[in-house]
């Protein structure tokens, strides 16, 4: 069960519960689509940025809790960060739920929750697909972002 | 039945995940398989190993005889009238490929109509729309109603005369309907339709026997009936054999080749090209040994009576929604829990030894009818108790735990 907790912390289950800045924007100028194959997860974001600073985010869509979760957890922490920064912080999550080489924990923040997810390598594909989706966005694809 | 003799059969079984007594309720989307089709795999590498019709040789002699008894094996599992009718494929996903390829190009015309059902399984579902867009055919879907049933009267009133085929799953692998096949492929054939079944999730679970169903096409999966992956098998009717043009070229299939012209080998040769999966076909024969000596008639009514129990069991659940309320079922139990994505009760049931899928069943369009996006599913084999459905249960209260 220990494991288990580690997944399911109390952030995980709280922000799937009442997943943050849960909504569609009408006047996003940024968007994208994430989809997961395997699971049918599938997710909408939205992001308002203005002078390179994200300014709003938000998203819908619907999925596991880890994937809610993680993508509350990423809107709530890309909150006047600029393109650059948000880029980073896509490579640095990424990199902490697939590979294995340290991490500078103390710059995720609260989204060091998402670390138990490394432990579950059947799930991880559910915490990566919003941020797949940000880059999706940041770098103006237009084909859906894709876990596979 | 005494359960824990056949259960000591599968040596799978007798482990422990995340230090959990395993509890494998996923056979549906594959069978766990016992000793005697690991040994007959040994056994053929160990002492047979050769290609099949070709040499002189003892050991090619002993392979083709062993893979030839398969066979026969097969065609009496599902009761054809002749050897030559099964044809050994990779599974009934290649069976139905071949049919939809060698039918669909030889008897198809735009405007002409393949008839499906909502429950059916991609792979009974995409060959057809790939012959689809070769031919200008189109694809007309039998609806389903909320229990997850079939209509008869809907399947009376979408043949018509530019039906040209009737693909149906003889047991749906999501929700567990047992379809009223007999009577569709009645209704198909008064209006010269032929039907090809899916029986892939039927050969584990009921007798079958093609020529009372009277079936144009019957497909079988070896992995689903406890044999090895990648063998399955295509029944079809003698006259359709004969007909029908070769799926894939290569050797084995002709009867000689030369630059301008090859001619083909006899049904069911005509359709086996290249080296088969030899091994494969013989543990896949030994499996429905298996099955018969245990009878399947027994593991039936044992499955039938889990099933019912399990039903009652998961309804008493709150918040626990069945998905597929069909009066005839297989036990195979698709249920969603409170708001609580089967992704998540999958991993929680994981954590404590239980295998169960969560997903959508490689059946998108019957998830989009019951407006889910996915479903936790237990499919149950006779080799599971109700000890077994008890854990299940509890680990489901803990899930509910989990997320409050």
């Amino acid at each position: 069960m220990s494991d288990l907790r580690e997944l399911y912390q109390e952030v995980i289950i709280d922000h799937n519960r009442n997943p943050r800045n849960f909504h569609k924007m009408q006047d996003a100028n940024k968007y994208a689509e994430g989809y997961n194959p395997l699971c049918g997860d599938q997710l909408n974001l939205f992001l308002k940025i203005a002078e390179d600073v994200i300014q709003e985010v938000s998203f819908e869509g619907s999925g596991c809790a880890i994937s809610t979760a993680s993508a509350s957890l990423m809107t709530e922490a890309l909150k006047g960060k600029t393109i650059q920064q948000a880029e980073a912080l896509f490579n640095t999550v990424h990199g902490l739920l697939t590979k294995d080489e340290a991490t500078d924990w103390d710059r995720l923040g609260k989204l060091v929750v998402l670390a138990g997810v490394k432990e579950f390598p059947a799930r991880v594909k559910c915490a990566t697909l919003a941020w797949h989706t940000l880059h999706s966005a940041l770098t103006n694809q237009v084909i859906a972002a894709s876990t596979e | 039945m005494d359960i824990s003799t056949y259960r000591a059969d599968f040596p799978i079984l007798q482990q422990a995940i995340k230090d959990k007594p395993l509890i494998y309720l996923d056979n549906a989307a594959t069978t766990q398989k016992p000793q005697v089709v690991i040994d007959a795999l040994v056994h053929y590498y160990t002492h047979a190993n050769a290609n099949v019709h070709r040499g002189v040789h003892a050991l090619s002699e002993r392979a083709t005889h062993a893979y030839e008894n398969a066979r026969t094996t097969v065609k009496n599992f599902i009761n054809a009238a002749h050897t030559e009718e099964i044809v050994f494929v990779r599974g009934t996903t290649e069976a139905i490929n071949l049919v939809a390829q060698s039918y669909g190009r030889s008897h198809l015309q735009a405007g002409d109509e393949i008839l499906l059902t909502e429950l059916e399984h991609h792979a009974n579902i995409v060959p057809w729309q790939l012959v689809c867009e070769q031919t200008g055919a189109k694809l007309r879907v039998i609806p389903i109603n909320e229990a997850g049933e079939i209509n008869l009267d809907d399947v009376i009133a979408l043949i018509n005369k530019r039906t040209k085929l009737l693909a149906v799953g003889h047991i749906s692998n999501a929700i567990g309907t047992i379809n009223p096949v007999e009577d569709m492929i009645k209704i198909a054939h008064a209006n010269q339709v032929p039907v090809l079944v899916d029986g892939a999730q039927a050969a584990p679970h009921m007798p079958i026997d093609v020529q009372a169903l009277d079936c144009d096409f019957y497909t079988l999966s070896g992995h689903k009936v406890f044999g090895p992956t990648g063998i399955g098998a295509l029944y079809a009717k003698a006259q359709w054999l004969e007909k029908l043009p070769p799926y894939q070229g290569g050797g084995d299939m002709i009867s000689s080749v030369s630059f301008e012209k090859s001619s083909y080998n006899r049904p069911p040769f005509k359709f086996e090209a290249g080296t088969p999966n030899i091994a494969g076909a013989i543990g896949f024969a030994t499996a429905l040994d298996y099955l018969t000596k245990v009878g399947v008639a027994n593991t039936q009514a044992y499955e039938q009576e889990l099933l019912a129990y399990a039903t009652q069991a998961l309804s008493e659940i709150p918040g626990l929604r069945i998905i597929g309320t069909a009066e005839h079922k297989a036990s195979i139990i698709s249920f969603v829990l409170d708001k609580i994505h089967p992704h998540d009760i999958g991993t929680i049931l994981d954590s404590k030894g239980i295998a169960i899928r969560a997903g959508h069943h490689c059946a998108m369009p019957l998830m989009q009818h019951f407006k889910v996006s996915a479903t936790a599913r237990a499919s149950l084999a006779f080799y599971n108790t109700r000890q077994e459905i008890d854990c299940l249960i509890r680990a489901l209260y803990e899930v509910k735990e989990v997320f409050g």
